[in-house]
């Protein structure tokens, strides 16, 4: 079925958290910074971590009554823009995501436990992948009765943060269903984290194994609520991924705009030829796609189950964004001549980050073949 | 804003769609065309007369325009709805478009009585057909440059020269026409003056060219020593650039005054979706081929990006790195979406997408087939998408000029 939902609502509100928020993010993430925080460890300032969670970030789709600001979950997309424009990368994305599995598949005591500390800070990571396959359910990892315990087994892809999480979610099996394990960093091995070596040098992961951790019942979920947690999860981190993918498209726009505006070849300054000038158009209107999709999504997601609309949304915002940013990432390369195949040149740092974000929960045709079966079965 | 109440809008909307049920004509067993640039024979001429002034009659077309000159003297929202409720309904166009939208406006805004009470009332009522003379063979998309002359001569300007497009230059009584006074000005532009021009004189011969469609709806007019009299300038003489320019706002929708009316018919991606439910492809529907189905999702995410940005202007917070760009895009973007889905819905039809109209086996008729044909029409005229793209280069990006 064709929808018709083209609402897009944006209040007062959410503009004065996006002026602020573009403004904190192009003060503490200029691209020197950027490019140091490329060789550090964690990849992220710890400083800039804490001044989020001051303002109430890390809260703003958290519940009032466990310290958050629960403004919906729609308010996280003009920061995730905001993040993707100036490429500040924090545990920001997986902390929010996992608040959300607790939040939608969690009981009040497993709420009670995790939300106050993830809302304050303590960084929290979805482990969710069996390997490349996002189309797959990925419970390979199995969980088992050990005595009163319960023990895992399986490796998890693509864990982002993993260095730095103090909390696992992990997506498991229990008893042929799905089932979340709360695993805390304490349980694991020494050697269970391998990091990857990612495409996007602005960010970390890891693969980790579980094999053989024990956890009490208490931080095993299970029930029919983890099915459509999942379901809903897996579209609010593709939202995520399509709005910090519109932030960073915008930015590569720029760059590639200031260039054309500054670089002669020729005898004239090479944003005149239109051989370059209509491609740089389609960046902005892909970019425009993009961001009007993200707002409309926004305006469609709420914090209960989600709609046909909202999944339709959700999906269309994905599958634009990154194709977006994926196409700008690509010109920008090409526009810059040689200097663009230069490590130097900030062309890459969007190139790279396109291709990681078209990977994260499912790529641009993973949506449009399931979008497919929602809009013309 | 208006001041009736929501019961009264509701009436009113039942109103006009119960009489949209009762007189939207019985199909007349020929194409009907889609846009105004279409209108190719006498038979769709006469059929597109009638259906206008039967509306007029009705009292549905001009609403907000006022009483004295034919319309009827209410708020526009009257006419929004009417608007609606022809497009729901799916009745045929509102044809004299160049009057209606544009000519209309451009007279209740600046013309002068005399103007306003010839010319109004006959725009609704389709009795006079308008066209528009502005582009000229050598100069499309350079507007600036137009070389068709008037020369002043007792009361009377004498024209000499040549128009191009004029859409349904054959049927229309009045030209909005565009022709230079000033040949000596040193800016090209104040040497322009416009015209309220009749064009059943003598020394006007608009002579129908033929669409790649076969069809026709365009004509070359030539104007050799055509008189016309002093009192059709609109404004003075030598300001004719600044009255095209404010034509082209209405032209472009930027500009209200308009009379209202269904303009076009629109083609949108469910169209085809419910077209191509009987189409085999491999054996089985075409509908069930993954390549088709990813094809027909990307158009309808292209279909919802041009909604979408039409509601996301009205935030001028998500459009403060470059304002202008949805705006000065959407010409650009829904032409080249119209005519890449047109393509497609050619391409998808299997063997009968060889087939044209006039073939009684044709897919509705050859309709699709004409649409990706007429299509043309709107990524060239008006400005080409190539002419449009360094618009927006230009003005929205910064993009030096070429």
């Amino acid at each position: 079925m064709i929808n018709r939902n083209n609402s897009i609502r944006f209040t007062d509100e959410q503009a004065m958290i996006l002026e602020s928020a573009r403004e904190f993010c192009r003060d503490k993430s200029p691209v020197p910074v950027v490019r140091a925080l490329l060789k550090t460890e964690t990849a992220y300032s710890e400083e800039v971590w804490q001044q989020m969670v001051d303002l109430g970030w890390s809260g703003i789709t958290v519940p009032e009554k466990f310290g958050g600001s629960a403004m919906g979950f729609g308010s996280i997309v003009p920061l995730a823009e905001s993040m993707g424009r100036a490429l500040l990368v924090t545990p920001f994305f997986s902390t929010t995501l996992a608040a959300q599995a607790i939040l939608r598949a969690g009981s009040a005591q497993q709420q009670e436990a995790w939300l106050p500390k993830l809302v304050s800070g303590t960084v929290a990571t979805l482990a969710w992948l069996d390997g490349e396959d996002w189309g797959a359910d990925n419970l390979e990892c199995k969980v088992t009765t050990d005595g009163d315990q319960y023990r895992l087994d399986g490796v998890k892809w693509h864990v982002a943060d993993a260095g730095v999480a103090s909390l696992f979610v992990v997506i498991t099996e229990a008893d042929g269903a799905p089932a979340l394990a709360l695993v805390t960093r304490d349980s694991l091995a020494e050697s269970a984290i391998t990091p990857h070596t990612l495409i996007d040098e602005t960010r970390r992961a890891a693969k980790v194994d579980f094999t053989g951790v024990t956890i009490e019942a208490s931080d095993l979920i299970r029930g029919e609520q983890v099915d459509s947690a999942l379901h809903e999860i897996r579209l609010l981190g593709a939202l995520l991924v399509a709005a910090e993918a519109t932030g960073s498209a915008a930015a590569c726009l720029d760059i590639t705009v200031e260039y054309l505006k500054t670089r002669k070849q020729f005898g004239k300054l090479i944003g005149s030829y239109q051989g370059l000038k209509h491609p740089t158009v389609d960046i902005l209107i892909a970019m425009d796609s993009a961001r009007s999709h993200i707002y409309h999504a926004a305006s469609v997601v709420d914090d209960g189950p989600m709609s046909n609309d909202a999944e339709i949304a959700c999906r269309m915002a994905k599958a634009l964004a990154t194709d977006a940013l994926t196409y700008a990432g690509d010109r920008a390369i090409q526009f810059h001549g040689g200097l663009g195949f230069t490590y130097e040149c900030d062309a890459q740092l969007y190139m790279r980050r396109a291709q990681w974000a078209q990977q994260q929960f499912g790529d641009s045709y993973h949506h449009r073949k399931r979008l497919a079966s929602l809009l013309l079965d | 804003m208006t001041t009736a109440s929501q019961q009264e809008l509701d009436d009113f909307r039942a109103q006009v769609s119960a009489w949209m049920k009762d007189n939207k004509p019985a199909d007349p067993g020929f194409l009907l065309p889609q846009t105004f640039m279409e209108v190719g024979s006498e038979r769709v001429l006469e059929f597109l007369r009638e259906w206008q002034h039967k509306i007029w009659s009705a009292g549905y077309l001009g609403m907000a325009w006022p009483k004295e000159y034919g319309g009827g003297g209410m708020e526009p929202i009257f006419q929004n709805i009417v608007d609606k409720e022809m497009k729901r309904h799916a009745v045929p166009i509102c044809f004299n478009v160049i009057g209606l939208s544009w000519t209309g406006p451009l007279i209740n805004d600046i013309g002068t009585e005399e103007a306003k009470k010839k010319y109004l009332k006959g725009i609704l009522s389709a009795e006079d057909v308008w066209c528009q003379g502005f582009s000229e063979p050598d100069h499309g998309s350079d507007l600036g440059s137009v070389q068709c002359r008037a020369e002043r001569d007792g009361d009377d300007y004498v024209i000499n020269g040549t128009k191009i497009w004029t859409t349904m230059g054959n049927y229309a009584k009045y030209m909005i026409l565009l022709a230079r006074t000033g040949p000596a000005e040193p800016r090209k532009y104040d040497g322009l003056s416009f015209f309220l021009a009749p064009m059943h004189i003598d020394g006007v011969d608009p002579r129908p060219i033929q669409k790649m469609t076969g069809e026709y709806g365009f004509c070359e007019t030539f104007f050799t020593d055509a008189r016309i009299p002093a009192s059709t300038l609109m404004g003075k003489e030598g300001n004719g650039w600044k009255v095209a320019m404010q034509t082209l706002q209405y032209e472009r929708g930027a500009e209200a005054g308009a009379a209202g009316g269904l303009m076009a018919v629109r083609t949108v991606v469910s169209d085809l979706i419910e077209e191509l439910r009987h189409v085999k492809r491999d054996g089985e529907p075409v509908l069930h081929d993954p390549v088709v189905r990813d094809r027909l999702v990307q158009f309808l995410m292209e279909e919802k990006s041009l909604s979408l940005g039409e509601r996301r202007q009205a935030h001028a917070a998500l459009n403060s790195d470059y304002p202008w760009s949805l705006a000065l895009s959407g010409k650009l973007r829904a032409s080249e979406f119209a005519r890449e889905m047109r393509k497609f819905a050619v391409s998808v039809q299997g063997a009968h997408g060889s087939l044209y109209v006039g073939d009684e086996d044709a897919l509705a008729g050859g309709f699709w087939q004409r649409a990706y044909f007429n299509n043309f029409s709107t990524t060239i005229g008006g400005g080409t998408s190539q002419v449009q793209a360094n618009i927006v280069g230009e003005r929205v990006l910064g993009l030096p000029k070429d």
